[in-house]
C-alpha cells in the first residue's frame, strides 16, 4: 500500500514519505499545519486513494477518550428494564461502540481520523496511549479484550491549542504541513479549478501571496480561502485586469473579503492600500 | 553510524528518545525511504522530531552531521566563476588567494567555506555576517545578508541548497521571538484548572447515568464547580515611553484574554497613581478609584503590571510628581498600597533586563516590589510565572 497523492490532492514529496512511512510501519501520523493547509482532506483522500473505508472521530472540548472506544448506556438498560424486554439480562446489548471499537473490529483495513485533538481535554491523548500502541483495549462491563484485526492507519489533526505530552508524541510520526509555495500552490489551484483562465489565476496569485506579505495582519488568507475567492471569481466572472491596479495604482481587489475575515485586517489593508495610493 | 547521528541530535538538545530512534531503524530496515539522503531527512525528521519550532535545530544539526556526505552539491554548475572570485576577493586574505590559485575548485570550495564559518565565530554566531549560522551562503535561498542571489526562485536550483539547508522553519523555532503563542505557553504555568471547594452543582449526566445503573434508585450526584481558579489583575502601561512596547504588550495582552477566565485590565501612564482606567479613549472621562479596586477584588488575585518603569524618579517618589495631575500621594506609595492588597504580584519590564541598572526608577520600582521585576521574554515569563505561582 502506497499513498502518491490523489486526482484533487496535491501532496508534497515529504508529506508523501510521511504518510507512507506511518502506513508501513503502522504507527499513527500526528499533522500539524497553519488552518485551512489540508490536514483533515488528507486522511480523507489517503483513504479514498487506497480504496479503504474512512473512520472519523472529531473531538470536541468535551469529548473524553473512552467515548472512542464504547459506551454503556445505562439508562436505556434501565428503560428496558422497566418495560420487562428481555434483551436486558445480556449487558453486551447496551454496549454502544465507538470510531477506534468499529476500526479494530472491521474486516478490511481502514482510516480512522482522530480530528483536532488538542480540543479535547490536555490528559485526553495520555488516555489513549496504549490503545493506539498495542491497537487493544479492555471491555469492563463485558470483560472482554477488544484487539484490532488489522491495525487501522491512523491519521490526527492538532491546531496546536494546546502542547500534547511527549508520552504521546513518541508514539506517533509527526509531520508539519507547511504553506504551499507558489508551485505548490499553482498546482492546487489546477486541480481545483482545471479550466481556469491563466492570466486570471495568475493575477490572483499575485494579490494573494502579496496579501500574505501585508504585515501586522492577525489571520493571515490560507489554501482554502484562496479556493473560496477564486469561486467567487469565477462566480462574478471578474476579468483579471480588474485585479491588476490600473496605471499602477494601488487597488483593494475585489471581493477581499473572502481573503481576509477579520474587520480589524480589512481595516488594516485598506488603510495600507490608501496609504500606497497618496504615495505615488 | 546512525548511533552517532542519534546522540549528535541529543547533543543539540533535540529532545530525542531511544523509542524513537528504534522506530527510525525499523523504517529504514523495511526500505520506508529510498537511498537519496533528501528522502533520508524527511524520514528522519517525521520520525524524530514532534514539534515544528524544533525543525529549524534539527535542521542545523542535520546539516552539521551530514556536511561531510553532501559536500556543497551542484554547485560547479550553479554558481558563475566570476562571482565566486568576486566573493573570494572580499573573504579571503591576498596570500591564502594566492595559495588557493593553485588549488583545484573543489579545494577552493572547501576553503571558502571554512573560512566562512570561521567569520562566524568572531561575528557572534554569524547574525550579521551570513544571516543563517552560516550554513548556506550561497544559492538561492535568499538569506545571504548581501542580497546575492543564484538563479531565480525556480524550482530548477533545487539541487543548489539541500532542503535542511535552507531553513524555512527559522521563524517557527520559539526561542528566538516572543510570539503570542509563546507567551501563552509560558502563561500556562500560571493557569491552574482546580475543583475547589464543596460540591455544588448538580450533576446531571451523573446522576441520570448513576441511577440507571443503580437499577433506578434515585442517586443524585453533584460535582463540584470546574473554574479557572487563577485570578489575575492586570495594569498595564499606556503611551509615553510605552509606546515602543505597545505591540509587545497588546501580544500579551491578547495571550491573556484567552487564558483566564478572571482577569480584570487597567491602564496607567508611568505609574499607578489614585486612580486608573479601563478604556483609553475616555481615560480622562472614566476613572476609577485605586481604593474601589482593592475593596473590590480579593487578595487571592494576582497582580501583573506590564510597564518599562522608565521615567523620572519624582513620577515615583513625590508628592506632585506625575506629569499628568496634581497628584496627592507619592506613586510609591500607592504601589505598596496594591501589593499589600494583593501580595502575589509580579512587574514585567519590555526594556531589556541589561539596561535596568542604568535607569534609576527600574532600580526604584524594583525595589518596592522586592525584586519580582522580569523582563518580557520568554525566559522571563517563566520566571514570572513560577514566582507567582509560589504559595504565599
Amino acid at each position: 500500500m502506497r499513498f502518491e497523492g490523489s486526482r484533487d490532492y496535491v501532496a508534497t514529496p515529504d508529506l508523501m514519505l510521511a504518510v507512507n512511512a506511518a502506513i508501513k510501519l503502522q504507527r499513527p501520523l500526528l499533522i500539524k499545519g497553519e488552518p485551512g493547509t489540508g490536514k483533515t482532506m488528507l486522511a480523507e483522500e489517503v483513504a479514498e486513494a487506497l480504496g479503504l473505508p474512512l473512520l472519523q472521530w472529531h473531538i470536541k472540548s468535551t469529548t473524553k477518550a473512552q467515548q472512542g472506544l464504547y459506551e454503556y448506556d445505562a439508562v436505556s438498560r434501565l428503560r428496558d428494564s422497566q418495560l420487562g424486554d428481555d434483551r436486558v439480562k445480556d449487558i453486551a446489548n447496551y454496549i454502544v461502540k465507538g470510531v477506534l471499537w468499529q476500526a479494530f473490529e472491521s474486516e478490511n483495513p481502514c482510516v480512522v481520523l482522530i480530528d483536532e485533538i488538542d480540543k479535547a481535554d490536555i490528559e485526553f491523548p495520555n488516555d489513549l496511549l496504549r490503545e493506539l500502541d498495542r491497537m487493544e483495549f479492555h471491555v469492563y462491563e463485558t470483560r472482554k479484550t477488544i484487539q484490532a484485526r488489522h491495525r487501522p492507519i491512523v491519521f490526527i489533526t492538532s491546531n496546536n491549542e494546546k502542547e500534547l505530552p511527549d508520552a504521546f508524541l513518541r508514539r506517533c510520526f509527526f509531520h508539519y504541513i507547511r504553506f504551499p509555495d507558489r508551485d505548490t500552490m499553482q498546482r492546487i489551484v489546477d486541480v481545483h479549478f482545471p479550466d481556469l483562465k491563466k492570466d486570471l489565476l495568475r493575477e490572483a496569485l499575485e494579490v494573494f501571496f502579496g496579501l500574505r506579505d501585508v504585515p501586522g495582519l492577525k489571520k493571515k488568507p490560507s489554501t482554502s480561502e484562496l479556493i473560496d475567492w477564486l469561486k467567487l471569481l469565477v462566480a462574478e466572472d471578474i476579468p483579471p485586469e480588474a485585479l491588476r491596479s490600473q496605471d499602477q495604482r494601488a487597488v483593494v481587489p475585489p471581493l477581499a473579503g473572502a481573503l481576509l475575515k477579520n474587520e480589524q485586517d480589512l481595516h488594516l489593508f485598506e488603510r495600507l492600500v490608501f496609504m500606497a495610493r497618496n504615495n505615488r | 553510524m546512525l548511533i552517532d547521528f542519534f546522540l549528535h541530535l541529543k547533543a543539540s538538545k533535540l529532545p530525542v528518545s531511544t523509542r524513537e530512534f528504534l522506530t527510525l531503524l525499523e523504517g529504514l530496515r523495511d526500505g520506508v525511504c529510498g537511498q537519496a539522503i533528501d528522502e533520508f531527512y524527511f524520514y528522519a525528521r517525521t520520525c524524530l522530531v514532534k514539534d515544528e519550532s524544533r525543525y529549524d535545530r534539527f535542521d542545523q544539526a542535520f546539516a552539521v552531521y551530514f556536511k561531510g556526505v553532501t559536500e556543497i552539491p551542484g554547485l560547479d554548475k550553479e554558481l558563475p566563476e566570476e562571482w565566486l572570485r568576486a566573493m573570494m576577493k572580499k573573504h579571503l586574505s591576498p596570500e591564502e588567494k594566492a595559495q588557493l590559485e593553485k588549488l583545484g575548485w573543489d579545494k577552493l570550495m572547501d576553503e571558502f567555506r571554512k573560512r566562512l564559518e570561521e567569520q562566524k565565530g568572531r561575528h557572534q554566531g554569524g547574525s550579521k555576517w551570513i544571516g543563517t549560522g552560516g550554513k548556506s551562503p550561497f544559492g538561492n535561498s535568499g538569506y545571504h545578508p548581501e542580497g546575492i542571489r543564484v538563479g531565480g526562485e525556480s524550482a530548477g536550483n533545487r539541487t543548489a541548497i539541500k532542503v535542511w539547508e535552507k531553513r524555512e522553519y527559522r521563524n517557527l523555532d520559539d526561542s528566538l521571538d516572543l510570539g503570542t503563542r509563546n507567551i501563552k505557553v509560558a502563561l500556562r504555568r500560571l493557569r491552574r484548572f482546580a475543583r475547589e471547594g464543596a460540591a455544588e452543582e448538580l450533576d446531571l449526566d451523573g446522576t441520570i447515568a448513576a441511577t440507571a445503573r443503580n437499577a433506578g434508585w434515585l442517586d443524585l450526584m453533584m460535582r463540584p464547580e470546574r473554574h479557572n481558579a487563577v485570578k489575575v489583575l492586570l495594569f498595564l502601561d499606556v503611551g509615553g515611553s510605552m509606546d515602543d512596547h505597545v505591540k509587545a504588550c497588546e501580544e500579551l495582552f491578547s495571550a491573556c484574554r484567552a487564558e483566564f477566565k478572571h482577569l480584570e485590565h487597567f491602564y496607567f501612564h508611568n505609574c499607578v497613581y489614585e486612580s486608573v482606567w479601563r478604556d483609553s479613549r475616555r481615560r480622562h472621562a472614566e476613572r476609577i478609584p485605586v481604593h474601589d479596586l482593592i475593596h473590590k477584588y480579593g487578595p487571592d488575585y494576582k497582580l501583573i503590571f506590564v510597564g518599562d518603569a522608565t521615567m523620572s524618579p519624582y513620577e515615583i517618589l513625590h508628592q506632585h510628581g506625575s506629569i499628568e495631575h496634581m497628584n496627592q500621594e507619592p506613586g510609591a506609595d500607592w504601589l505598596r498600597r496594591l501589593l499589600d492588597a494583593w501580595p502575589a504580584a509580579t512587574w514585567l519590564n519590555p526594556e531589556p533586563e541589561r539596561l535596568w541598572p542604568y535607569r534609576q526608577s527600574i532600580e526604584i520600582i524594583n525595589g518596592i516590589m522586592a525584586q519580582r521585576m522580569y523582563p518580557m521574554t520568554l525566559e522571563g515569563l517563566e520566571r514570572a510565572m513560577r514566582q507567582l505561582s509560589k504559595k504565599t
